[in-house]
């Protein structure tokens, strides 16, 4: 049975695509170094336009209008060229009001393209370039450690690591943040409160990796204007422990959170990369797995949200559990040794 | 009907949705058409597969080994038609709900007339309406094209003027949406559907041909009067095939493999709700629900007339936090049988937004999820019904909309542990008035018999006449004003042996009447104080003969709306002794 799978790993090669979502103007050369807020591509996502009558605005009538044109389709202007005209005695112009492209130039009407603030696309990653996408994007390689997670609120950013949670199921407190931790990318474990959130704005951080947020906070954590990224669920859900090890064995060192929402159709989900000198037979993740005994999985509902544990066992048939509901069951057994049924599609494999 | 008189073709059904992929094995048994076995697989549509291949051969594969019925050849295509050694089947559908909605601009010129009707059309399929353009549509130009550049649409419906009507304001449309296509990135233009005056269809195709595809149906406003949405199916159909093909690898192996036979799953729903209609000949109109991952489908038909909703913001899949736009956590809240905080319902929408395919474990995880079903499915009724009565020309307000049967379909219906949680789940939210009776669709073929209805009808009738759909009971529901408690109908029950048995049922009650499934037997309904129990008026009864299904016979009179008082606590009891009292 094909299998959930999240990437939660020490050390591996991270490839990634980065694509815009309309063509537009790759910004880096193949083989080049990048680091993760890096732009890559832009384009102009949302375009405003003008529509300019120039019989209306020189006097003139329809019929002339093409007659005064001082614009080609494609021409480049800016704010204030001249765009027809001259017309009389005053020598009456049509001006550009802005600065844009001519989109279209006849039949009396000019339509211009303003520029507008190009959408821009960060590399999300450090890495190496590895190919150029026509007037999309790039593909980005690099190595190093891995987490990925359920939530986050867009942004990307770096910093250095700073480990503010003890353990896995701690609460981050305001207090917790001290002015030592400005722009840096604090790890907590479970946000519930909304001074938190004001504590890490006010420093302000340069990014925040949690293990669950209450729902409550969600809207406050969207306008942030740092990555919030959620490893484990939306509630008071304790970091799963394979993650927590993971990025607190690396405090201090520069961890880059690409908290960008989690897409299923393409696969993008918000992750945590940390990057490491690569080496020889390093291990690229299997992108889809099926279900197998052996398997270190995450618990992904209730119960044991976000425990760990193996895959020692899957039954034949269907099982019914204690909501009446049935499904195919996994035995697992979790960190402390219990052992518990489970519905397969409830585990996501750590790969 | 003689085994002789069958067309002994087999059929595999293949249904591609959010969650899980199905197939379906149809053939014939003892001279009628059965559904024979089901297959399920989780779907790959999305990544890393990006496939819906993977699923379907998974399905297959199951199937396979249920069945022992090879269906797959050595090159891993499906075997096409059955071969004598017996292997393969002679005839495939498909359907398919899997894939993000498409994005829709509708345009049109009146709100209330060719506007509303091409609204009402693009909610006919799997679409989210991003924006409407009318012609009481103050902004400027500009704004428009703006808008039309920042949605980047899948399909522009364009609609307005009568025919041999209004033309210039269809031209000004035209010219707005004209250049909103030549400013868009070729790969991404939109799909244009043009339904609207047909004087002016040349006129339309040069202006936008050389930019999109323009399909052309007939006008969905001939004039003022005459709504005929259905002219535009098929249109649609095609669109939704071509737009979702560019998003989901191996849809076009499987509109090869099904040899065109592929629709949506809703459009396979309102197909066969629309036979259903046709079949039955009932003046209250068959009703078609389904509760999915990607959508809840609302189709009602009558007299072969068919109004279809589909509303993917009301799902149980990875949209379900859009739930929420429509209905505000104590409304899921009022449905749950026990003490629950507003928290703890939030926090299992962001779960079954993050993992739409994980199943309940806890009792209390299920009552949140069947909450948020009654929900999805009570707003889209509503949504839909002011339509249904106008497009089914049903006389009366909104409540008196009626339907016999109703059939449901969809996992949380389906899978839940107790029949009594599904009758209940419709029952709350559909609020049936009058007399009805409950299908459910345990297989969950509804979609698929749909298409198949088009490739071998008898098929399509004899599953449908099979035990595959479970009767879930005869439902009456009277309607009326009286204090709890009081007496609201007499109920005579006669049995085939001459036993009678009498009930007297108070209004706010929900009773199982004791007839055994399959049983029949004969009511003799009296409403009281005036109430309608659907029998031609206010306080007319009658005589009614029943068969039993899963629940004999439910009266539910516990009034329509269902009225909901403040106090939580009285809530999660009330709903604890209606759950109670479906229990057999």
């Amino acid at each position: 049975m094909v299998a959930n799978v999240a990437h939660v790993h020490p050390f591996t090669t991270i490839r990634r695509e980065r694509l815009l979502p309309v063509p537009g103007r790759v910004l880096v050369r193949k083989g080049q170094q990048i680091s993760a807020t890096d732009v890559v591509a832009e384009a102009s996502l949302s375009p405003q336009y003008i529509l300019l009558d120039i019989p209306k605005a020189l006097g003139i009538s329809s019929k002339n209008a093409d007659k005064y044109l001082q614009c080609k389709v494609g021409m480049q202007v800016v704010a204030g060229d001249i765009l027809a005209g001259p017309v009389g005695f005053t020598k009456r112009v049509l001006r550009a009001p802005k600065d844009g492209k001519v989109i279209l130039a006849s039949g009396g009407q000019i339509f211009l393209e303003t520029a507008s603030v190009p959408f821009e696309l960060k590399a999300g990653l450090p890495g190496l370039v590895m190919e150029l996408v026509d007037d999309r994007g790039v593909i980005i390689e690099t190595s190093g450690s891995l987490v990925q997670g359920v939530w986050g609120n867009g942004l990307i950013d770096f910093g250095l690591l700073s480990v503010v949670a003890s353990d896995a199921k701690e609460v981050l407190a305001p207090h917790k943040l001290t002015v030592s931790m400005k722009g840096a990318v604090v790890l907590g474990g479970l946000c519930d409160d909304i001074e938190t959130l004001n504590a890490a704005a006010s420093l302000p951080l340069r990014g925040l990796i949690l293990a669950s947020i209450t729902p409550d906070l969600i809207p406050e954590a969207k306008r942030a204007l740092f990555p919030i990224l959620v490893i484990d669920g939306v509630g008071s859900i304790p970091m799963n422990s394979v993650a927590f090890k993971l990025l607190a064995s690396n405090d201090k060192r520069e961890v880059n959170i690409n908290a960008e929402a989690w897409n299923r159709l393409s696969g993008d989900r918000p992750e945590v990369v940390i990057p490491l000198p690569a080496s020889e037979n390093m291990p690229n993740p299997k992108q889809s797995v099926d279900y197998a005994v052996g398997q270190q999985v995450k618990v992904v509902r209730a119960p044991y949200t976000g425990k760990i544990g193996k895959l020692i066992n899957i039954r034949q048939g269907m099982t019914t559990f204690q909501s009446g509901v049935s499904g195919i069951a996994g035995e697992v057994q979790l960190e402390d040794g219990d052992r518990t049924l489970l519905p397969l599609v409830n585990l996501e494999v750590l790969e | 009907m003689p085994s002789s008189q069958v067309d002994a073709d087999s059929l595999l059904t293949i249904d591609v949705g959010g969650i899980n992929t199905r197939v379906a094995l149809f053939d014939v048994v003892d001279g009628k058409y059965r559904f024979l076995a089901s297959g399920t697989a989780p779907s790959t549509a999305n990544a890393p597969y990006n496939d819906i291949g993977e699923g379907i051969r998974r399905a297959l594969d199951r199937l396979q080994h249920i069945t022992g019925w090879n269906l797959v050849g050595s090159d891993e295509q499906l075997i096409i038609p059955r071969r004598v050694d017996g292997a393969g089947v002679d005839a495939v559908a498909a359907t398919i709900s899997a894939g993000p909605p498409m994005h829709v601009i509708v345009t049109g010129l009146l709100d209330d007339v060719s506007l509303e009707s091409a609204r009402t059309l693009a909610q006919t399929t799997y679409a989210r309406i991003e924006e409407t353009f009318g012609l009481n549509d103050k902004r400027k130009l500009e704004s428009r094209i703006d808008a039309i550049m920042r949605i980047r649409p899948d399909l522009i419906v364009i609609s307005g003027g009568t025919d041999g009507g209004a033309s210039q304001a269809v031209r000004r449309l035209i010219e707005v949406i004209g250049l909103g296509c030549y400013l868009m990135p070729e790969k991404q233009r939109p799909e244009i559907l043009y339904a609207g005056n047909q004087a002016m269809v040349d006129e339309v195709k040069s202006a936008l041909e050389s930019y999109c595809t323009v399909n052309v149906a007939p006008n969905i406003r001939p004039n003022l009067e005459v709504e005929q949405l259905e002219a535009a199916y098929p249109q649609l159909a095609t669109i939704f095939r071509r737009v979702q093909s560019k998003r989901l690898g191996g849809l076009y192996e499987l509109e090869t493999a099904s040899h065109g036979n592929l629709l949506s799953s809703a459009d396979g729903i309102g197909r066969i709700i629309r036979y259903l209609s046709k079949v039955y000949g009932s003046k209250k109109g068959v009703l078609g629900v389904d509760i999915g991952a990607s959508a809840t489908v609302i189709a009602g038909a009558r007299d072969g007339k068919i109004r279809t909703g589909v509303f993917p913001f009301l799902s149980l899949g990875e949209r379900s936090l859009e739930l929420l736009e429509y209905c505000s956590i104590k409304e899921i809240m009022r449905w749950i049988p026990f003490e629950i905080s507003e928290k703890t319902i939030s926090e299992y929408i962001y779960t079954k937004h993050f993992y739409p395919g994980s199943i309940p474990v806890l009792q209390q995880d299920l009552f949140i999820e069947q909450a948020l079903a009654r929900e999805a499915l009570r707003i889209a009724f509503q949504l839909i019904a002011p339509g249904m009565r106008k497009g089914l020309s049903v006389d009366g307000n909104y409540g008196a909309l009626s339907f016999e049967p109703i059939v449901a379909s969809g996992s949380v219906l389906t899978r839940a542990p107790k029949l009594s949680q599904t009758v209940l789940m419709l029952l709350d939210a559909l609020q049936p008035q009058g007399i009805t009776t409950l299908v459910l669709d345990q297989h969950q073929i509804l979609p698929s018999l749909g298409v198949a209805a088009a490739i071998n009808p008898l098929m399509a009738v004899q599953v449908l006449e099979s035990n595959t759909f479970l009767n879930l009971g005869c439902v009456v529901s009277p309607v009326g004003n009286a204090r709890t408690g009081t007496v609201i109908l007499k109920v005579k029950i006669t049995y085939e042996n001459g036993n009678e048995v009498m009930r007297d049922i108070q209004a706010g009650a929900l009773e199982i009447l004791p007839i055994q499934a399959g049983q029949s037997a004969n009511l003799l309904l009296r409403p009281l104080h005036g109430y309608d129990v659907g029998m031609g008026g206010s306080g007319r009864g009658g005589r009614l003969k029943v068969v039993g299904g899963e629940f004999g016979v439910i009266i539910d009179a516990r009034g329509r709306p269902l009225r909901f008082g403040s106090d939580p606590s009285k809530l999660w009891q009330r709903n604890q002794q209606w759950l109670k009292a479906l229990e057999r």
